[in-house]
């Protein structure tokens, strides 16, 4: 049984299709990337499984559940971590308390008031931060400090520390530097071999060569072709993803 | 941050940029603050020098009693600051309430229930604005904005346009009060500061505030209840906006309509020169005080040098530029931007 699957996923805006029945399986411990040109539906897929869209039609999985999510919040609780494009972190709070931001442990101040558990949530982040060899120096420090990666690995770390089923990295490495790209991609490996089912989102054919386990290409709405990253180059990604291999086949 | 990045090799270790690992002083709000600490410091040492004046009990009794209320307004403003919000309507707010419990207190009414009718009034004024922000989506400063002519407006109604005497003796005898040689404004204000200081600092609702004014999309998206956040700051701004009218009333012994007219702005002004950022996320108790000191210390010295209040006018202005240029000279530095 797969981790997640999507069967026959649709959504249309207006006159526009813009998934037009996608199907997908990710298992527990894989990375998974989709790539795909521009407007192929890559964004709008895993907004769907992220709980940001809800379906026209289709399924989703998630264990041995079907789910339809109502709210980002709703798919997070479930187990589902999205990092997205911009991060989403707040700048003028600490690593730790942007890790724990929404999720606070508490304790009583004086036996009576509800105050955060600072001295815990420095302790857990300074492990955590530690394990993922990150090289943010201290949990205290505030995020607008942070480079591009260390940025990302807090955002990672998040997901990790929440103990996600399913982290999806939408374009982690877009705004990096090559040295924090291997970062990112370290630790993506790291969340798979922790037993979590990576989606990464990217469109830098070598990077996804590198990262993932199994490959799915998306051309106008739908996946054209799935493939083990070993099995495969970057000339044939390419063909699917501009369509080339499906206009050969109609010829054909 | 692009420069930065540039440096990287991959035998390096990511390393952050110095500036971010100065916790122990950020702990304690520098470095805006301390320059504006500094800057009070001197004034007082130097008119301590220079005048005899200055260093009297009497003088020092009135400066505290001056920042006292300053402050308290400028706490409250802080909130709405911290969540990128504003809140012009206080000045008027704290005459408004004046004027209101003035009238219910020479209407016989006792000074406990006067004080708590009041205290919902500012209730009511700060949900109606968070209610017109949030819900209605009308952009803070201008609802404010209508809120600072409008409850004005109110202020002079309720007062049939003319200030409302004959209060009770017991409030000004409050008002004139010392504990230890502090006057009991001066305590008001440390209460109210240390609970508004506890909330922002210890509890998840000022830690939401800094991270929905620091970036609300991380905010909602961390399931953090938006609404609750916008309702907390601005009933926290009107609540405080209504002590400090009552205890001005109290101070002067009359509910004035015409009492706090652009304190919206000198509470603003303090807020940011101790450090809070007009973008939210930024700014403390402690420094909106830092702040409210200076301020109080140039309106003093000037009156006791006898300098024109035009001047002090615009030593004020060109203090409040300087003061937030530095700033972001020093913030620009810290994110590595060059």
């Amino acid at each position: 049984m797969s981790l997640l699957e999507v069967k026959d996923l649709k959504k249309r805006f207006g006159a526009v299709e813009v998934l037009c029945g996608v199907d997908l399986t990710l298992e527990a411990g894989e990375v998974l990337a989709v790539v795909g040109d521009n407007g192929a539906g890559k964004s709008t897929l895993i907004k769907h499984i992220s709980g940001v869209y809800r379906r026209d039609g289709g399924e989703i999985t998630l264990g041995d559940e079907a789910v339809d999510f109502d709210s980002p919040k709703e798919a997070r609780r479930a187990g589902i971590e999205t990092v997205y494009q911009d991060l989403a972190l707040a700048d003028e709070l600490s690593v730790g308390a942007n890790i724990f931001l929404g999720r606070e442990p508490v304790r009583r101040w004086l036996g009576l008031l509800p105050v955060i558990d600072r001295a815990r949530i420095q302790q857990e982040t300074q492990r955590l931060i530690d394990s993922i060899e990150s090289h943010i120096p201290d949990g205290a420090t505030t995020v607008a400090g942070l480079s591009g990666g260390q940025r990302q690995a807090v955002a990672i770390a998040r997901a990790l520390y929440w103990d996600a089923k399913v982290v999806i990295l939408d374009e982690p490495t877009a705004a990096l530097a090559v040295m924090e790209r291997e970062n990112v991609i370290k630790l993506s490996r790291m969340l798979a071999a922790k037993g979590v089912g990576v989606i990464y989102i990217g469109h830098n054919l070598v990077e996804i060569l590198e990262v993932a386990d199994r490959i799915a290409v998306m051309y106008r709405g739908r996946i054209v072709h799935v493939t083990r990253s070993e099995e495969t180059t970057q000339e044939e990604l390419i063909k699917y993803m501009t369509g080339y291999s499906e206009r050969r086949e109609t010829a054909a | 941050m692009a420069s930065h990045d540039a440096n990287l090799s991959p035998g390096r270790v990511l390393k952050a940029p110095a500036a971010t690992r100065t916790r122990p002083m950020r702990k304690w709000g520098l470095p805006v603050e301390t320059l504006v600490l500094g800057l009070t410091l001197l004034l007082w040492i130097v008119m301590a020098l220079t005048t005899s004046t200055f260093l009297t009990t009497n003088n020092l009794v009135n400066i505290l009693r001056q920042v006292s209320i300053d402050s308290i307004i400028a706490f409250g403003v802080l909130f709405p600051i911290l969540i990128r919000g504003i809140d012009l309507s206080v000045g008027s707010v704290v005459a408004l309430s004046g004027v209101v419990c003035a009238s219910l207190l020479t209407a016989g009414v006792p000074i406990p229930l006067a004080i708590a009718l009041t205290l919902v009034l500012g209730v009511a004024i700060g949900s109606l604005n968070a209610f017109s922000v949030y819900r209605l989506g009308i952009p803070a400063f201008i609802i404010t904005l209508a809120g600072l002519q409008a409850f004005r407006g109110g202020a002079f109604l309720v007062s049939d346009g003319t200030s409302v005497f004959g209060l009770p003796r017991a409030l000004s005898t409050f008002a004139r009060a010392e504990w230890l040689g502090i006057p009991s404004l001066f305590w008001s204000m440390l209460v109210i500061g240390l609970v508004l200081h506890f909330i922002l600092s210890r509890t998840r609702t000022g830690r939401y505030m800094v991270a929905m004014g620091s970036n609300h999309e991380s905010a909602r998206r961390a399931g953090i209840n938006i609404k609750r956040i916008v309702f907390f700051a601005y009933i926290v701004s009107s609540v405080t906006a209504c002590i400090a009218g009552m205890l001005l009333m109290a101070r002067m012994s009359i509910g004035s309509p015409t009492a706090g007219v652009a304190y919206e702005l000198n509470a603003i002004a303090a807020a940011v020169v101790g450090g809070a950022s007009l973008f939210g996320g930024r700014g403390s108790v402690l420094g909106t005080f830092i702040g409210a000191l200076l301020f109080a210390t140039i309106a003093n010295a000037a009156n006791l040098l006898g300098i024109d209040s035009f001047w002090q006018m615009v030593a004020t202005g060109v203090l409040i530029a300087t003061v937030v240029y530095v700033d972001n000279l020093h913030k620009r530095r810290q994110s590595g931007v060059k």
